[in-house]
């Protein structure tokens, strides 16, 4: 049955042209982009990990004396930060490079030079805001940054210009990349790739990239207000001026809600591809699947205030934005019913994707439970600045987003490196961070309700807290050694995994249908599309009888989608008996070119690096604006003005290919 | 199996005529782009404007948008105030007559902008009369829509100016601070549109604007139709609303 689509195996190889530092500083291409997001995104995880694992160290004993209040401060402000913006968001946008086109049917992203251009800010903006912490000069506001605590009357030193100055930076290159985004999805899709046939990533992906271009202006005009507050003497912040002081946290969470959406939707996405492929069967309920989504990012604006229940709103505006908070977890409610219902009678296959697949659905059901239950103002005033919630929003965005990534790096690391990963170090990568990520933050309910407060760099032994505190740093000892296993795994696998070929799960959407890697212009032809699983349409058409289809008679084939049926006889690549490493792969093959094609591609092109170059010194010229001597605030500002127009310049005025 | 619906068939027709890439709602992708530019920039107006209300009439201390003040009594009225030292009195800051002025040019730009577009989508049809060619000429348009910009600007500064001298800069108070971020922002926007336009100017006159680059003029004028109509909710919000 799968003769019809059998595609020799290419080995994982690419041509000659296509390596060396020089092809990677000018790549338009936006798997390439997309592989420089996973490495820099799980680079920042680790760094991240280990301002964590200082953090255990200190807070293990009683009075821990590792580090000081100030280091303190600055260690957990970065690992917020450095999580946030710059390990999960990128780690999703590794897939939203690398997967959208494919899914959809593209050849790239709709503009893939502001694609290039958005990843080097991100890279130099996340160098700008994680470098000072090795010179003590971290920002230590926490990550949200609360003004007037920020503002220069209170936090006198450079560390939370780096943090502002930083910020923007990052919010250009998530902007840049929401526009593009949503310009691919709206109008790259191939022939037949109906918006109710996208897979559910890219689905997520849409409405994540929507979150994205609504919210970050908000952040954005609030970061411009504290930095006009410390940098030209506005009153934006100033209470003394008559302020509000609570201005900065209603525009914070304005946009720091949909933030939490923007989060944990890519990896509601992932998953829900690795769960119904793992199953073999279609997700359940597909178009509830969307519309919760949608439900989820419309909802995600209107709920910002339960950040703020302490601060003494109201009846009112508690009632309300509580009443907005406990409805969002129907939508949410309704992904989990229909991950478990597209489980409930499938043939499953517990592969590493799956297992860390089925990890997100159990924790982040942990997680919301938890945050329906801070959804309540009276509770929440008991809970908020607790452990409590250090427990919740660990449980939704390690037990959620995280392991959602996890399970999306282990399913598509064939696709993008051609090549499996491991599945027994994966096991244990699995199993440790599971035992590890429980460990560590189930104890933080108990301790939180006990009443220890977030971000005290000490405690006084007596009061409850040792055993849970210690639990926890146990805890992260277990995540720790899971890394090892998953860097490990990771790179070993990269130079001598068992080569994927082109589906090696049994996939169903069209990344499946192409070699891997792919080709750089991804689809020799584009595909037409008919079905939800263009690719189970071809190769195991039982499985997508009850998806509709746009063809007469395509529905015809009767299948028991429930029952033992859709135990599907093709065998998976993971059978290392079928496919060892040392049988002779189409090397000969290769690929034939997209000049071979004709098929038009972008040249490569620095000009994206320098424009973001540009931008990124002329921001940290600002860094100098209230220093006495104005020349090096000046001279830094229009360097990098120059480079940047110059650049931009230069780019607008080349086209994106060469003329054909 | 040979009767299994041919579901991923080759689609060669991935080039449509003229040359552009195949798309899926036949738009170009800039112009869904901008749209998408345009919802995000509402939220960064929406802030702006937000706060300004918000901390409307909450300044502890003058000058006052539409109000006297008397520094040395800490007076706030409707009228001039009687009895106030020489040289504490301020008055209301804003300038309506000159800003009404500068409104209606902005919004004639509009009116330019879009004889600009349509100078160029219809560069082929031939013009008779000398009014069909003041109509049809891009280059007159383009440069009017450019120079109503300028004007606007050129208000604007001395606008900014005169307040300054009146006592009231960005670090006065909250009306300060929000009124020069609101409107300054704006005012960054407008110099951005003008740029641009000078710049379909200058590709006008070295090689004239044909048919095939209406698409560039149209991602302009919607961005600069934007920029004017965030100015009337400014105008109406911030000068006309007492």
């Amino acid at each position: 049955m799968a003769t019809t689509a059998a595609a020799p195996v290419y080995a994982p190889t690419q041509p000659k042209e296509h390596t060396g530092l020089w092809s990677w500083l000018a790549t338009t291409d936006h798997k390439r982009i997309g592989i420089l997001y996973l490495y820099s995104s799980l680079g920042f995880f680790l760094w991240g990990g280990l301002e964590a694992g200082i953090i255990r160290l200190q807070l293990a004993r009683p009075n821990g004396t590792l580090v000081s209040a100030e280091l303190y401060n600055q260690l957990f402000t970065m690992h917020g930060t450095n999580m946030v913006f710059l390990a999960i968001m990128p780690l999703s946008a590794a897939f939203f490079n690398f997967l959208i086109p494919l899914q959809i049917g593209a050849r790239d992203v709709a503009f893939p030079r502001l694609n290039a251009f958005s990843y080097w800010v991100f890279i130099l903006g996340g160098i700008f805001i994680t470098l000072p912490i090795l010179f003590g000069a971290a920002p230590n506001g926490g990550w949200f940054g609360y003004a007037p605590l920020t503002t220069r009357q209170y936090s006198p030193g450079i560390n939370i210009d780096f943090w502002v100055l930083g910020l923007q930076i990052l919010g250009v290159s998530t902007l840049a990349a929401g526009f593009n985004f949503i310009t691919t999805i709206i109008n790259m899709r191939a022939p037949g790739m109906h918006l109710m046939r996208m897979p559910l990533f890219t689905w997520n992906s849409f409405v994540t990239q929507f979150l994205v271009v609504l919210a970050f202006p908000v952040i954005t005009i609030a970061l411009f207000f504290l930095q006009f507050d410390r940098f030209f003497g506005t009153n934006f912040y100033t209470t003394a001026a008559g302020a509000d002081p609570l201005l900065w946290q209603h525009l914070f969470w304005i946009f720091g809600h949909p933030e939490v959406y923007i989060l944990i939707l890519p990896a509601f996405g992932l998953i829900s591809d690795v769960i119904p492929t793992f199953s073999r069967k279609p997700i359940f309920g597909y178009p509830v699947m969307v519309y919760a989504t949608i439900l989820i990012g419309f909802l995600g604006f209107g709920v910002w205030a339960h950040h703020m229940f302490a601060v003494g709103m109201g009846p009112i505006a508690d009632s309300l934005f509580a009443l907005t908070t406990m409805l969002i977890a129907i939508p949410t409610g309704v992904k989990i019913f229909n991950w478990i219902s597209t489980m409930w009678g499938g043939a499953i296959r517990f592969t590493t994707a799956m297992m860390f697949a089925t990890g997100l659905v159990a924790m982040f059901t942990i997680g919301g439970i938890s945050g329906v239950s801070h959804s309540s103002p009276p509770a929440d005033l008991q809970q908020t600045d607790t452990y409590y919630i250090v427990a919740h929003f660990h449980y939704v965005l390690f037990g959620g987003s995280l392991m959602g990534l996890f399970a999306g790096i282990y399913y598509y690391f064939p696709k993008m490196f051609g090549r499996l990963m491991d599945e027994r170090l994966g096991k244990w990568h699995f199993w440790l961070n599971f035992i590890g990520g429980n460990l560590t933050f189930f104890p933080m309910h108990f301790s939180g309700l006990l009443g220890m407060p977030r971000r005290i760099y000490q405690y006084d032994a007596g009061q409850g807290y040792e055993p849970f505190n210690m639990a926890s740093t146990i805890g992260y000892g277990f995540l720790f050694v899971s890394m090892l296993f998953f860097i490990y795994n990771f790179f070993v696998s990269r130079k001598r995994g068992t080569p994927a070929g082109n589906d090696p799960w049994g996939g169903g959407t069209l990344e499946w249908s192409i070699p891997s890697p792919p080709p750089d212009y991804n689809f020799a032809e584009l595909p037409t599309v008919t079905s939800r699983y263009p690719l189970w349409d071809l190769k195991s058409p039982r499985l997508t009888a009850d998806v509709p289809h746009s063809k007469a008679g395509d529905t015809e084939v009767k299948v028991d989608v429930g029952g033992k049926e859709v135990a599907n006889s093709e065998v998976a690549a993971t059978d290392r008996s079928r496919m060892p490493a040392e049988s002779p792969m189409h090397m000969e093959r290769g690929y034939r070119t997209a000049k071979e094609l004709g098929i038009p591609m972008p040249t490569p092109t620095l000009k994206p690096l320098v424009t973001a170059v540009g931008l990124t010194i002329m921001v940290s010229g600002l860094l100098f604006t209230h220093l006495e001597n104005k020349a090096p605030f000046f001279t830094i500002v229009l360097t990098g003005a120059a480079i940047m127009v110059g650049s931009l310049y230069a780019w607008l005025t080349t086209p994106l290919e060469e003329e054909h | 199996m040979t009767s299994l619906p041919t579901t991923m068939t080759s689609a060669s027709q991935t080039e449509v005529a003229g040359g552009h890439h195949y798309t899926t709602t036949g738009l170009d992708n800039r112009k869904v782009a901008i749209w998408a530019f345009i919802g995000s920039e509402c939220m960064l107006f929406m802030s702006l404007i937000s706060t300004y209300l918000i901390y409307k009439g909450r300044s502890l201390a003058g000058p006052y948008p539409h109000e006297y003040w008397c520094r040395a009594t800490k007076v706030t009225a409707a009228a001039p105030i009687q009895g106030c030292p020489a040289g504490e009195l301020f008055n209301p800051i804003l300038n309506i007559p000159v800003t009404s002025a500068s409104t209606f040019v902005l919004l004639m730009s509009s009116l330019a902008m879009v004889l600009a577009h349509n100078a160029v989508v219809n560069r082929h049809v031939p013009k008779r009369t000398t009014g069909e060619r003041i109509i049809g000429s891009s280059k007159l348009w383009l440069a009017t829509t450019a120079l109503f910009g300028l004007i606007f600007l050129m208000c604007q500064a001395y606008e900014f100016t005169s307040f300054v001298h009146e006592g009231l800069t960005i670090r006065t108070n909250l009306f300060g601070s929000s009124f020069f971020t609101l409107t300054g922002f704006h005012g960054a926007h407008v110099t951005a549109g003008v740029l641009w336009l000078l710049s379909l100017l200058a590709i006008d006159v070295k090689r004239g604007l044909l048919p095939e680059d209406a698409l560039n003029v149209d991602l302009a004028a919607l961005y600069w139709h934007f920029v004017d109509v965030v100015w009337i909710v400014i105008f109406t919000l911030v000068y006309l609303i007492q």
